[in-house]
């Protein structure tokens, strides 16, 4: 097998470690910067009480907006890193002689890590079917990729720590994983668009032979990509945060989305189907919603139905399924959001 | 006489991959056609599924990514040696 080779026509390789490690350098200072500065801006340049709400919130703005942007570009550059050693077309490779059930597991989890883009999610269903990957197997990765998203999964760990992270990403798992395998026993293949059985390839693509100075230049690129994109929302989503903190009451939302209200959960599911936003800007909203009452599960169950489900995607979809696939598809996705949010407010 | 196709639905990251390719095209004073390939079994035909691809006389030279203006201009080169040996 040939390779591409990158041409190495404006890197040279010292100089990409040189700056990288003044990058990780620069980021450590920063990161123990912040508290210093925030209490100081506000305390001694806005002469704010520390113990007044406004002082508070105040703070806390010039502390979080700061710390967040750190974590997610730090953090995106080191997934960046990672998907570098995946593609779609890498991933397809590995999931082309797996059974379901194995297959399911592995395409979800290769959903976290393969990079993905919603527009690319056409190709990659008909690239995916082509090879003869199972149907269910499929949906399972298709699911996977664009739920258990990094933004978000940064965002989350960010706001509140890791466990409420690492609940995200299992539940995501576990809705694509049981998800794809129930679409696939439903035997659905007719209900794909009849093109996509005709699909061949003529080639293979070549595997990209990257150097260490290819992957971070890479994955500097995505960091610029990504939080160029997302970083207004997270600014916006943390002031309507820290303003909402005093002035709704703590328990508001008990009642309608807490853990004892047994329509929360599929209510939260309906309501985020229409809702369409990116990750950036629903996890402020979830954190509010877990600050006034709502239950850890209805809140997730929440952010995976307007980040998962999307109409937006349902168009695209709509090119290589047909309808009564379509809505299976939509609707066993919803029920699965649904029984991991009941199940998280069981255990939680 | 150099082929090159921009493989892509229509998507932003696709047409900022043709505007790259038509700038060196032009500042390397080629004569070159650029192709856009947005129906999907075409794409598929390179085995490419994560677009923007980019494609030079036949061969599948980048995937996924927007390439920089510097690389495009070394796969022309390369494309032309391999052309006019």
């Amino acid at each position: 097998m040939t390779t591409l080779t990158s041409p190495s026509v404006s890197h040279d390789g010292k100089k990409t470690f040189v700056i990288l490690a003044l990058a990780i350098i620069f980021w450590l200072i920063a990161y123990n910067l912040i508290q210093p500065l925030a209490n100081w801006i506000s305390f001694d340049v806005f002469r704010l009480a520390p113990d007044s709400h406004l002082g508070e919130s105040v703070a806390f703005f010039l502390y979080d907006v700061p710390k967040i942007l750190l974590l997610l570009s730090g953090m995106v550059f080191l997934i960046s890193i990672v998907r570098t050693f995946f593609s779609p077309e890498r991933t397809r490779a590995l999931l082309g002689g797996k059974r379901e059930g194995v297959g399911n597991v592995f395409a979800a989890m290769l959903g976290i890590v393969t990079p993905f883009c919603s527009c690319s999610a056409v190709p990659l269903f008909i690239g995916f079917v082509e090879a003869g990957i199972p149907l269910g197997v499929t949906f399972s990765f298709l699911i996977a990729a664009p739920t258990i998203n990094e933004v978000a999964v940064i965002l989350l760990f960010g706001m509140f720590g890791w466990k409420i992270a690492g609940l995200y990403v299992t539940s995501g798992l576990v809705v694509a994983i049981v998800a794809g395998f129930i679409i696939g026993r439903l035997k659905m293949e007719k209900y794909v668009a009849d093109f996509v059985w005709k699909v061949h390839r003529k080639v293979n693509v070549t595997e990209e032979k990257l150097t260490w100075s290819d992957r971070i230049e890479r994955a500097w690129f995505s960091v610029k990509e990504i939080v160029g994109k997302v970083w207004l929302y997270v600014v916006i989503g943390i002031a309507v945060g820290a303003g909402i903190h005093g002035y709704v009451p703590e328990d508001a939302l008990a009642s309608i989305l807490g853990a004892q209200a047994w329509w929360s959960v599929p209510l939260a599911v309906l309501i985020g189907i229409p809702l369409y936003s990116n990750a950036a800007g629903i996890v402020p909203i979830v954190g509010t919603l877990i600050e006034k009452g709502a239950s850890v599960g209805t809140a997730l169950a929440f952010m995976m139905s307007v980040i998962g489900l999307s109409l937006p995607e349902a168009v695209i979809l709509k090119r290589v399924l047909k309808t009564p696939l379509l809505v299976t598809f939509f609707a066993v996705i919803a029920v699965a959001i649904i029984f991991t949010g009941y199940l998280f407010n069981l255990v939680l | 006489m150099l082929t090159i196709k921009v493989l892509g639905s229509g998507c932003a990251n696709c047409k900022r991959v043709e505007q790259i390719v038509r700038k060196v095209v032009s500042e390397m004073s080629l004569e070159a056609e650029v192709i856009k390939v947005t129906e999907y079994p075409d794409i598929m035909a390179y085995g490419v599924m994560s677009t923007p691809g980019l494609v030079i006389n036949e061969k599948v030279v980048s995937y996924g990514r927007i390439p920089s203006p510097a690389e495009v201009t070394t796969w022309i080169t390369n494309a032309l040696e391999t052309a006019n040996p």
